[in-house]
Formats: structure tokens, sequence, C-alpha cells
């Protein structure tokens, strides 16, 4: 598992995604508190704003690239046959693969109502 | 088959993991259910953007009571994991390090993620 995303890098970007998830949420989790639950119109009109969109967009590839290094982590902790431990690693990698192509599918249906 | 002197019941308070320890497994538990529920979490906030039909769909489903329960524990995960989190990023620029002051930081971080919990689901559904 050289190259790529191992090593110091993996952990240092562990860490950045981290900082910027934590950011993203902790405002998302103010804002549905102290709105006490948006109305439709409130909450489509947040999530459709460009600047929000273009935060989701980054947080959609911050979120999947640190449940990557996450998962890989535990994975290696624990599945240690070579075979078994690669295949576990490919499904978590097409998982996070759909959850990508999907998510950047909504954030297109989303864009697509201004744009 | 009862030799003497083996234990009969395991008492969980006289286990003592150290609460870091504790704090530690929790932050790897909640990581992996946070991402086991990304596809969850992908369903609901596409639905919540599709018109007023789909956001009243998407309210109705986070009413569901297996999906309270499973909202339950994502809240948390989500709440240790984060507070964790930012423990150990604090740690990396060496705030924290010694040891009673990671022993606090942890016992904080155990008992302040379930109280937001019950907060934050508190303004949210009631
Ligand atoms: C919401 C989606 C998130 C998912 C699916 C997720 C998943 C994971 C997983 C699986 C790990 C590996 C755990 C381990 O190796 O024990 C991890 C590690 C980590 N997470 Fe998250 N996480 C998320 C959000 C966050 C947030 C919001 C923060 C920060 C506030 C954060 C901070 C960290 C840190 C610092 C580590 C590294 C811990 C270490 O290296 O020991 N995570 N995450």
């Amino acid at each position: 598992m050289r190259g790529g995303m191992s090593g110091m890098g993996a952990w240092l970007w562990q860490r950045l995604t981290a900082l910027y998830l934590g950011a993203y949420i902790l405002v998302l989790l103010l804002a549905l508190v102290f709105s006490g639950g948006p109305s439709a119109g409130a909450w489509q009109g947040w999530m459709t704003h460009p600047g929000v969109l273009l935060a989701s967009a980054l947080f959609l590839g911050a979120w999947l690239m640190h449940a990557w290094i996450g998962l890989r982590d535990v994975v290696v902790d624990y599945v240690h046959p070579f075979g078994a431990r690669v295949t576990v690693l490919a499904a978590v990698a097409l998982f996070l693969l759909t959850c990508g192509i999907w998510g950047t599918y909504i954030l297109i249906q989303a864009a697509s109502s201004w744009a | 088959m009862r030799r003497e002197g083996r234990p009969v019941f395991l008492n969980l308070f006289k286990i003592r993991l150290p609460v870091p320890g504790v704090a530690s497994i929790a932050h790897r538990i909640s990581g992996v259910l946070l991402f086991l529920a990304i596809p969850l979490f992908l369903f609901i906030f596409q639905r919540s953007l599709q018109g007023e039909a789909g956001y009243a769909e998407a309210l109705a489903l986070l009413r569901h009571p297996l999906v309270m329960l499973i909202s339950l524990v994502l809240l948390w995960s989500l709440l240790h994991h984060w507070l964790a989190g930012i423990r150990y990023l604090l740690i990396d620029v060496d705030v924290g390090v010694e040891r009673t002051a990671a022993r606090k930081s942890a016992w904080t971080v155990l008992v302040l993620a379930p109280v937001l919990t019950v907060i934050i689901l508190g303004v949210l559904w009631l």
C-alpha cells in the first residue's frame, strides 16, 4: 500500500479534511438548531445558494477522502490476510465511489434549479 | 467445571480501562458508523431538495420510529467523532498531551456527546 494516499500525506489529509468537515457540520447544525428546523423554502434556499453549493461540493470531496483514509486505517488494523484485505478495501472504494457519483449528481440537480 | 477463584460475573465497574482508551474506541466505532450512514445522509438530503413534496417526505422519513432511533445513534456518533476529533487535533499540536489533561478532556468528550445529542434532538424533535 505505498504511494498515493499513504504515510504522512494521508495523516495530514485526514487532519485537513477533519477541520473542513468539522467547520461545515458545525455551521449546519447551528443553522438547523437556531432556525428550529427550517421551512422547505428556507432549506432549499440555503442549499441551492451558489456559495453554499460550492462549500457542499468541497464537503463531498473532503468527506469521501476522510472516510477512505479512515476506513483504510481500520481495515489494515483488523483484516490481515492479503486477499481478504484487498477485497474489503475494494468494496470500500466502490462504495465511496458510488456515493461520490451520487453526491455529485445531487449537487448538479440542486444547481440546475438556478442555472 | 468451575475452578476455584474464577470470577462468576464480570463487574464492569471494576475493569479500569483508561478513559482516553474508551474515548478512542468510541471515536473509531463512530467513524465506521458515519461511514456506513453516508447513503442514508445522501438519500435524505436528495429528497429534501425536491420541492415542497420532497421536503415533506424527507421530514416524514425522519419521523419514522426506526429512522429516529438511527438518527439518535448517528447524531451521537457525529458529536462524539467531532469532539474527539477536535481533541486529537489539539493533542497533535501539543495541547492537552499531559496525562491528567488528556484524561479530563476524554471525560469531557464522553459526557458532552450524549448531552448535546439529547439537547439537539430535543430542539429538532419537540
Ligand atoms: C461525518 C463523516 C465522518 C466520517 C465518515 C469519518 C470517519 C472516520 C474514520 C472511519 C476514521 C478512522 C478512525 C480510526 O482510525 O480509528 C476517522 C478518523 C478521524 N476523524 Fe473522522 N469522520 C467523519 C467526520 C469527522 C469530523 C467532523 C472530524 C473533526 C472534527 C473528524 C476527525 C477525525 C480525526 C482527527 C481522525 C484521525 C484519528 C486518528 O488518526 O487517530 N472526522 N474518521
